[in-house]
């Protein structure tokens, strides 16, 4: 059968018992609508070098190391989120209206779509796997601290645990606290500890995690 | 409609798997279909809403064994199929057919990037009035549509309360089938984790989510 073709499933014939190589398929797509005039080749070139090399988790860094560093950009942050991180330089597609939650020693925020896959991409990039996947879609909402648990965060009873379900075009960013022992980092370096994961909410920032992606 | 897409809340979809370094793209044509996907979206035959419910009328088997990329590759050839901007022969023989026009100009590259850079904003300046007000206590309606909409099952029929109010978006509900935009208030509304899950959620935990204001009824 063919199930990257919804509409052969409308009617009744003999598929092919293995889908074909999707490698295979995307090639004669992109060749079909590059004959047809419908893309060109030098755009998906441009699209995905800017989604590989330039939009990503560390656009978001450097807004938490700036929010960590000037309480009055921290302010305008939380308050005008889309003004804040266009101060960065940074916005545009599926980050048209942002909106910070703050993480505190009181309050944990954990961002999810279970509808979907809706992320801040100007500020995190793609989403990773495991974001898109069923098993966090699935649980996120009702069991927000055992998904943490997985994620090796374990948080006290008394945290209030806020889950975000990204069901509109409002996209969130978690501003995690700032660890303990870094007063007097700068920008750059506080920037380095800022990890994806704790941008989503589901980890949060320590000076052990220099240099992880995740 | 309420299919598999509408996952919160659900059991038996087993661990979470955290690759470490993970690539943006794991393969070459994952890429291209995530690319294709954004420069076709700039032949306005659809919007995304209508590509988010291309996605959600995968049969749910293959939706949950389908890779992420897998099921944009599917939407896209249904949304370029339905819009008629490829005929399934053309799919099919990878070829265009003898009749076949022509579209020019393609999107540049200069112009995707552009794209990227402003984004398709779906709040609408237009006056709609809000018809609930931060701190109200609401209810999200018990309703279960066909089509397209944005209020999880696990949010419905359900008290909560308006945290804030995000300004006035386009309706997905309508906008997915071309049926007009529809402009109305987007508010956040809080859920308490008992509210929706029972007992054996946290006491003080909650979930926040985003509610069109046709979705809810005064509490």
């Amino acid at each position: 059968m063919s199930p990257d073709l919804p509409h052969t499933h409308q009617h009744e014939h003999d598929h092919q018992a293995v889908p074909s190589d999707p490698a295979l398929r995307v090639k004669a797509l992109e060749s079909l609508l590059v004959e047809k005039g419908l893309v060109d080749r030098a755009t998906l070139d441009a699209l995905v070098d800017a989604y590989e090399h330039k939009i990503g988790p560390r656009n978001g860094a450097r807004v938490v190391a700036r929010a960590w560093s000037d309480p009055t950009y921290k302010q305008r942050l939380l308050n005008n989120a889309d003004a804040a991180i266009a101060e960065m330089g940074y916005g545009g597609l599926q980050g048209e209206h942002m909106v910070v939650v703050e993480n505190s020693a009181k309050v944990h925020n954990m961002v999810v779509c279970t509808l979907c896959s809706c992320y801040p991409w100007p500020v995190l990039g793609l989403p990773p796997v495991w974001y898109k996947s069923a098993p966090y879609r699935s649980r996120a909402v009702i069991d927000p601290r055992g998904v943490l648990r997985e994620f090796g965060l374990e948080l006290p009873e008394d945290v209030e645990v806020r889950g975000w379900d990204s069901t509109a075009e409002l996209r969130y960013l978690v501003l995690p606290e700032r660890p303990a022992g870094t007063e007097e980092m700068s920008e750059e370096v506080l920037a380095a500890l800022v990890t994806r994961d704790a941008m989503v909410g589901v980890a949060k920032v320590s000076l052990s995690k220099v240099g992880s992606t995740g | 409609m309420s299919s598999v897409h509408d996952m919160g809340g659900m059991h038996g979809m087993g661990p979470i798997v955290a690759e470490k370094n993970e690539p943006v793209f794991h393969h070459q044509w994952e890429g291209r279909v995530f690319a294709m996907n954004l420069a076709m979206g700039a032949w306005r035959k659809w919007n995304l809403d209508a590509s988010r419910h291309a996605r959600e009328l995968i049969p749910p088997a293959e939706y949950l064994r389908m890779s992420y990329y897998e099921k944009w590759l599917a939407a896209l050839v249904d949304l370029i199929v339905k819009s008629e901007l490829v005929t399934c022969d053309e799919i099919e023989s990878g070829k265009p057919t003898m009749d076949s026009a022509k579209a020019v100009p393609a999107l540049s590259a200069d112009q995707a990037m552009a794209r990227v850079a402003t984004g398709g904003p779906a709040e609408r300046n237009v006056h709609v009035p809000a018809r609930f007000k931060v701190g109200q206590r609401v209810r999200t309606r018990n309703t279960h549509p066909v089509g397209h909409t944005r209020l999880p099952r696990y949010a419905r029929g359900r008290f909560g309360s308006i945290n804030c109010d995000h300004g006035i978006f386009v309706f997905p509900d309508t906008n997915a089938h071309f049926l007009g935009e529809k402009p109305q208030h987007v508010y956040s509304v809080c859920f308490a984790a008992r509210e929706l899950w029972g007992a054996q959620a946290g006491e003080k935990d909650s979930v926040y989510v985003d509610v069109w204001d046709d979705y809810l009824e005064p509490a």
